[in-house]
């Protein structure tokens, strides 16, 4: 259920939903509400549901180690042409240096697509911060109106 | 998502449809998979109505392009949209398909 926290010359929304891939799109969904919401242009909104979903998608196979082991908590915050999500869980310790790194500029036999979703993130936000704490993990993303 | 295959003479178009991510990609690459278990090497990829396509789907697309290959045949893909053409080259992975704006040119091609 999305819940609209607080409007003051800012937006700030936030969606708590099961950690399930069924879930994506209603989590697309909020994202690019909330960017219309904030005046974001389309591609800055497709660049944040992308991060997101990969983010998403991580947190359900590597945090939760599968579909329905617990909420994803995701918080909108959008002020002055900058767009933060906060991306909250309650599974194991994600680490991003322990993931793989994909090898893409290479021959088809040799690419290995291991670690692509996290290599979209770096490549879509302005900035990515994994923390990890007694309260779960927690992804703070930036973007940048272009 | 959805995906339908016709098969022609010398290849089979499987067209997708909606969104493509962790959740539909396993479906997406399961219609990819049948097709070329079936025997069929030669396979267009009809990507016009992909909304949407995660590193789940790209990864399905490159089994895919390998299972083809690896057969003797070829993975085309035929009218990417642009948020497809956004998310190849997002990844470099462009050049590594043939890619027609045109199903008729992708189905001439084999």
């Amino acid at each position: 259920m999305s819940i609209n926290i607080d409007v003051s010359m800012s937006i700030k929304r936030e969606l708590v939903v099961p950690g399930s891939f069924e879930y994506l799109v209603t989590i697309a969904d909020f994202i690019a509400e909330v960017g219309c919401e904030a005046g974001f242009d389309q591609d800055t909104i497709f660049h944040v549901q992308m991060a997101v979903d990969e983010a998403c998608s991580n947190v359900i196979e590597h945090a939760y180690c599968g579909p329905s082991k617990g909420d994803i908590n995701l918080c909108c915050d959008c002020q002055g042409g900058e767009w933060v999500v906060t991306i909250r869980d309650k599974g194991r310790p994600f680490d991003p240096d322990q993931v793989v790194k994909p090898k893409l500029d290479t021959d088809l036999e040799d690419i290995k697509t291991g670690g692509l979703g996290l290599y979209f993130m770096h490549q879509l936000m302005d900035s990515v911060e994994f923390t990890f704490g007694k309260d779960g993990n927690k992804l703070r993303m930036v973007k940048r109106e272009v | 998502m959805e995906t339908q295959t016709v098969e022609y003479k010398r290849c089979s178009v499987v067209a997708a449809s909606g969104r493509v991510d962790s959740n539909t990609a396993p479906a997406f690459e399961e219609a990819l998979k049948k097709v070329i278990d079936g025997g069929q090497h030669n396979v267009v990829l009809q990507l016009s109505g992909v909304e949407f396509l995660s590193s789940a789907g790209l990864r399905g697309m490159v089994s895919g392009l390998k299972a083809c290959k690896s057969g003797g045949g070829n993975l085309v893909l035929a009218i990417p949209s642009e948020r497809v053409k956004t998310v190849l080259d997002l990844a470099g992975l462009t050049s590594l398909f043939s890619v027609f704006d045109d199903l008729t040119a992708a189905v001439g091609s084999f």
